[in-house]
């Protein structure tokens, strides 16, 4: 492990929060003004969540006769109707059978990738490299006919998938959301391994380790920590995944949670309170990820940003 | 979406020169590489392609003998008779300069200000990328509650009736006040990760020079940051290339929130399904990407080569 803890880019990059204050002390009549600023303005970002929160527990009748700057009306009815109505058991379940399948399969084959192109240097390496990052930037949009016409095209049996076709099937979507993030990941990943020392695979050859061993048993738990941290953020990423969901499921009932608010906010236009309910079931497991693993979160958002 | 400038690698990498591969191990290792290649060929790479195809075409996506070869038809329809292009584009610009400048603005300086010694520093991040974790189409739904137009907070506060969302003349406002929201985290936290990785001796040399912060960030932390800011650059023009979700949640991309994203969508997911002019936008948006994936790839690479 000494490589990864004492690499100083990788270490800078999972602890953006610990701070050390590099920028230097700020006089004290700028630090109050910087202070007092940065308050306002954290509150103020706080703020859209928390009215989220607020009108949520507040009945439609109380904020109706009152108006919704009142204070009062407390009910968990909000929650209660939005989970029947937005049918938020299916569409989580949706999300869970769409998104735990989908990061695995990302970071399963874009660490076989990322592991060949940082233990061995082939001809190819700079090529393989470029085909994955640039279609993780390629803009989703310009791919959406030939996608869609070719799942409609893919049968699948019945027992894989309801429609018959790949289109309106979860297959449909780990398979595209793989395809797309594949990039990012491979990337950081090679990066991080390219930081183990050499000397490990040349005492894993002389034990006669095969490649394959030295992918699985060697190199994939020294590089624990970015798949920890690429794997909240492919979480929060392939939740929260919204186009192609719209476009390749039609089917109400297999639509993920996200991609579900579209049908939501016809239903529940008319009550603000719902609106605000629903925004809260919908947020709460990235919410929850977030903040159980917000080192991890912050650290594969910075893992591919900073130089080392 | 992805950012990444690179690590450098460590010293003595390039001397992985390889011996006594056994066929087995050369096979995983064509394996290894292969099935994920495939897959992003066959879902990223050939639909490419064929986008770049059918664009040349007219289609309405049934049998493939109904495939028309129109030649260029579909560009040139594109930039006279289709409706909803211009104002998209327009749009579209209107996404990319107003991003750079609030969102993008915003962010670098809050990162710039939380670079310090403050008390409390973890809280305010916390606060400003706490929106990042949403998906776009949630933050939509959330400023609902502002932007409705009876029930919304700024009418009620206000005490004006507006539509936010459905008024044509602002709601494009409206979906970039809630793009930023989520936006300025975003730039924040990128930043945050750059400025640490400045080095201090830079900043001490600038003030025994006498230089002042503002002069010191301008002229040395700034240019230090040069591939951080080509990151930031690039991702900017993507995400407001792509962007899509939030307009396609409130109208579907009509109504003064036409952008190129949703109106390939219309043309494929819409009662017309218009394959071959569908195609045509998305080989827009695509050769609008591509010059911008280059810079990218050339940055990313330039840094790998060291």
């Amino acid at each position: 492990m000494s490589a990864t803890t004492t690499s100083p880019s990788t270490t800078g990059a999972a602890k953006p929060s610990v701070h050390t204050g590099a920028g230097g002390v700020m006089n004290k009549r700028r630090g109050t003004i910087a202070t007092v600023v940065m308050l306002l303005l954290a509150l103020l970002w706080l703020f859209p969540l928390l009215w989220a929160l607020y009108n949520s527990f507040r009945s439609y009748s109380y904020t109706q006769t009152n108006g919704y700057l009142s204070f009062g009306g407390w009910t968990l009815d909000n929650y209660q109707n939005a989970w029947s109505r937005g049918n938020f058991g299916l569409h989580l379940k949706n999300s869970l059978l769409i998104t735990i399948p989908a990061v695995a399969l990302t970071l399963f084959l874009s660490s076989m990738v990322a592991f060949v192109l940082a233990r061995f240097s082939y001809r190819f390496n700079l090529t393989l490299l470029g085909v994955f990052l640039a279609a993780n930037l390629l803009p989703p949009q310009a791919l959406l006919i030939p996608v869609f016409k070719m799942f409609r095209e893919i049968p699948l049996p019945t027992f894989m998938s309801e429609s018959g076709t790949m289109l309106n099937s979860f297959w449909a979507l780990i398979l595209v959301n793989t395809a797309f993030q594949m990039g990012f990941c491979t990337f950081v990943l090679s990066n991080y391994m390219k930081t183990l020392p050499y000397e490990i695979y040349e005492s894993a050859q002389l034990d006669g380790a095969s490649v394959w061993r030295q992918y699985w048993q060697l190199t994939m738990p020294l590089v624990r920590p970015a798949l920890a941290a690429l794997a909240t953020l492919q979480v929060t990423w392939i939740y929260n995944e919204f186009f192609w969901a719209t476009v390749l499921i039609s089917r109400g009932d297999k639509l993920p949670v996200t991609s579900a608010l579209n049908n939501l906010r016809g239903q529940f236009f008319a009550d603000t309170n719902l609106v605000a309910a629903g925004s809260i079931i919908v947020a709460l497991p990235v919410l929850i990820v977030f903040f159980v693993l917000q080192k991890q979160f912050v650290a594969g958002l910075t893992l591919g940003s900073t130089k080392g | 979406m992805a950012i990444a400038t690179t690590k450098r690698r460590s010293k003595g990498s390039t001397r992985r020169v390889e011996k006594r591969q056994s066929t087995r191990d050369r096979l995983v290792v064509i394996a290894m590489v292969g099935v994920p290649t495939l897959l992003v060929i066959w879902l990223v790479w050939l639909p490419a392609l064929a986008s770049v195809a059918l664009s040349f075409t007219r289609w309405n996506g049934f049998r493939l003998s109904g495939i028309e070869w129109v030649g260029t038809q579909n560009y040139k329809d594109i930039v006279s008779i289709y409706p909803p292009f211009w104002p998209a584009i327009q749009n579209n610009l209107i996404w990319l300069v107003f991003l750079f400048v609030l969102p993008t603005i915003g962010g670098i300086l809050i990162a710039v200000v939380l670079d310090r010694e403050m008390r409390g520093s973890r809280f305010y991040q916390t606060a400003f990328y706490l929106p990042v974790v949403l998906s776009m189409a949630l933050v939509g739904f959330i400023w609902q509650l502002f932007y409705s137009t009876d029930q919304g907070l700024l009418n009620a506060v206000l005490g004006t009736n507006i539509d936010w969302y459905g008024d044509p003349d602002i709601n494009l406002w409206s979906v970039l006040g809630a793009t930023s929201w989520r936006h300025t985290g975003y730039i924040m936290l990128i930043y945050l990760a750059g400025l640490k990785g400045v080095d201090a001796s830079l900043r001490e040399a600038a003030a025994v020079d006498g230089a002042g912060e503002v002069k010191t960030f301008f002229h040395i932390i700034l240019p230090v940051m040069r591939p951080i800011n080509m990151v930031v650059l690039v991702i900017v023009v993507i995400e407001s290339l792509r962007a899509f979700d939030l307009v396609w949640i409130i109208n579907k991309g009509r109504n003064g929130l036409e952008l190129i994203g949703a109106l390939v969508a219309q043309n494929v997911v819409g009662e017309a399904t218009r394959f071959g002019f569908g195609s045509a936008l998305a080989v827009i948006m695509m050769l609008i990407s591509t010059v911008f994936i280059v810079i990218y790839l050339r940055i990313v690479f330039r840094e790998e080569r060291r």
